[in-house]
């Protein structure tokens, strides 16, 4: 232990005196992801507003046959635009997002009181204009409903005869689980914050160490190729522990600058969570550590191993993605499995919700245990000649 | 005492060593002789249990390195053919890393670090980080961090290469140093000056065993030559001869 101690101190001096490492691991890991986060937050808020604001565009065909419906869609934010010649193609070639035709016999079946014919031209795979697709559909569908209500009145019939019965919606998520849609990301994020700072010092420690040929005259000392894993890989943990650390706090900061107040939410990103999710993270930081070791340890040189571990950066997304392609009950299972139970663990606590401590003994559990067998597995390719010859 | 017995070790297909045996006495200074590609690097690197030989047997001060890896390290000295310095550290913290590795407290390692500097006259390079360290500043450097435990063997791999005349002046008294002080210093080199101007024994290497040794005298004898670097072209070229590769 004492041996692994000393490996620790002096692979901490060393990167401290690294401008690289330093910039890397504790000015731009820490702030780069926050700020990333930020205008990311900020581009998809500012567009849910302006869609929800905005005034709709609709290409009108045959205004003249329903002059009053246009004008009660032009009141609930429908903007009439001019008629194209050919509007089927013209949707089909994503000239125009949506059009209304108002057939000729429109007027004609109003007056009769038969069920009038109203066409929107859209194109569904189209993702971006869903929301408008929606939205116009409710206007017609409000009007519809609202003439067919003053038409049973003025037979002297209860409109409430058709409605047998009234759906009440009544949407119970608190606003920081609204909130936490739009967080779906930010574990990834502070994920990536923890690897960006170890990741200098793994390289460094190991391709970088064979690269210099430092490697062969510290092997030849009398000490355990375990012991000087072990330093190689606490050092790596508390340079990834501390831009995590730096990480949250810009977090912190970076918080009141959050939209979250436009959108009505509540993110639960303040102390209390910065102190829940530390505890969480350290299993998982020498996890990371220690797995970085490993792939650097692979390569025969620094550069080799800078290319490996970038795209090593990309692993802990696989989680988020799942999350948040395939919303998924959180379940006690999940915690077992390491990457994807600390980002449950910490979207339960930006939504508010209790975390069940369980869980995170469980999480800590399998992720160390996960680290002990990567660090078998590396500890055997520190003993083999590979590793140690430089040339 | 460093014994080695029937040592084998191959690449894949290529037989680096092939049955090298010799003995390198206390109190004297051998050297390990032969042309590049014969073998003494790998040699010298399954002594300090960097690597596991195939067959043989390696003890040092009696201790088998097969057995007591970490026991033999302790032993040793090395001088590896990568000197390999830590460029952010500063000579003294180079030297104190390896003295803390080998056991040493911190105020051990300090005192020791202080003679060291003393006797390899390198003070000047106390507090300047390695980065810009010349070639033979590298080399003290790293052969005060071998010599930082007082082991009683001594190994270095090309202890001279790249050093200009001062600086291998230097060298030669600090290993002679060591033997006086009855230690046993193994170097490898294919510098023949060196060895006639150091070495009590020779071993001459070829294709991975030792195909001749002796003091300077014998070896001249054995191939009846004047001059050692006749003598050792003979002695080469018959191995060479004998067994084509």
């Amino acid at each position: 232990m004492n041996a692994a101690l000393i490996v620790l101190g002096k692979e901490c001096r060393e990167s401290v005196r690294d401008r690289r490492v330093l910039l890397n691991a504790l000015v731009l890991g820490p702030l780069l992801t926050p700020l990333l986060f930020l205008i990311l937050m900020h581009m998809i808020v500012g567009r849910e507003l302006e869609q929800a604001e905005k005034p709709l565009p609709v290409v009108v065909i045959g205004a003249e046959h329903a002059p009053n419906l246009v004008d009660a869609l032009r009141q609930q934010g429908m903007e009439p635009r001019a008629p194209v010649a050919d509007p089927e193609e013209a949707v089909r070639q994503q000239r125009v997002d949506l059009v209304l035709r108002i057939g000729a016999q429109f007027a004609d079946d109003w007056r009769q009181g038969r069920p009038a014919q109203v066409e929107m031209l859209f194109d569904s795979s189209r993702q971006e204009v869903h929301g408008q697709i929606d939205r116009l559909q409710r206007m017609i569908e409000a009007y519809s409903s609202r003439n067919g209500s003053l038409r049973l009145l003025a037979r002297g019939i209860s409109p409430a005869l058709v409605s047998p019965l009234v759906l009440a919606r009544r949407d119970l998520a608190s606003p920081q689980a609204r909130g936490a849609v739009l967080l779906g990301m930010l574990p990834y994020f502070l994920i990536l914050t923890a690897l960006i700072g170890g990741m200098w010092l793994a390289i460094d420690s190991t391709a970088g160490e064979r690269e210099r040929q430092s490697f062969e005259p510290l092997l030849a000392n009398p000490v355990g190729r375990g012991q000087i894993l072990l330093g190689k890989m606490l050092a790596t943990a508390i340079f990834s522990m501390a831009s995590l650390i730096l990480g949250l706090l810009a977090f912190l900061a970076a918080g009141h600058f959050m939209p979250t107040d436009d959108l009505g939410m509540g993110i639960a990103i303040g102390l209390p969570f910065v102190l829940t999710i530390l505890p969480v993270m350290v299993p998982l930081v020498l996890l990371i550590a220690i797995a970085q070791i490993w792939v650097a340890s692979y390569a025969k040189s620094f550069r080799e191993a800078q290319t490996y571990l970038s795209l090593a950066q990309l692993v802990p997304l696989v989680p988020s993605i799942i999350l948040m392609a395939v919303p998924m009950r959180p379940q006690l299972w999940m915690a077992a499995i390491p990457l994807f139970g600390q980002q449950v663990t910490m979207l339960r606590l930006l939504r508010g919700e209790s975390v069940n401590p369980l869980a995170i003994g469980i999480g800590a559990a399998f992720t160390l245990a996960a680290a002990a067998l990567i660090f078998q597995v590396t500890l055997r390719l520190f003993q083999s000649e590979r590793v140690a010859i430089s040339v | 005492m460093i014994e080695v017995h029937d040592l084998w070790k191959s690449f894949g297909k290529t037989q680096a060593v092939r049955g090298a045996s010799f003995v390198a006495q206390d109190g004297q200074i051998t050297g390990l002789l032969g042309p590049n590609g014969a073998g003494k690097t790998t040699t010298l690197r399954m002594l300090y249990t960097l690597m596991r030989p195939d067959r043989g047997q390696i003890r040092v001060d009696g201790l088998d390195a097969a057995l007591d890896p970490i026991g033999v390290r302790r032993r040793l000295g090395v001088l590896p053919d990568a000197r390999g310095l830590y460029k952010r550290l500063t000579a003294r913290e180079n030297i104190e890393y390896f003295a803390r590795l080998q056991g040493l407290t911190q105020e051990q390692a300090a005192k020791r670090c202080d003679e060291l500097l003393g006797a390899l006259q390198m003070q000047d390079l106390e507090r300047r980080r390695a980065e810009g360290f010349s070639q033979g500043e590298r080399v003290k450097t790293a052969l005060a961090r071998a010599l930082v435990h007082h082991p009683r063997n001594v190994v270095l791999d090309e202890p001279a290469n790249g050093l200009d005349v001062m600086a291998t002046r230097g060298l030669r008294e600090v290993l002679r140093a060591l033997r006086g002080e009855g230690r046993c210093v193994l170097m490898s080199t294919h510098i023949m000056q060196e060895v006639a101007a150091l070495c009590d024994r020779i071993l001459i290497i070829a294709q991975g065993r030792v195909v001749a040794q002796g003091s300077p005298e014998e070896i001249r004898n054995q191939a009846q030559e004047h001059n050692l670097e006749e003598a050792f072209m003979k002695i080469i070229g018959a191995a060479v001869v004998q067994e084509p590769s």
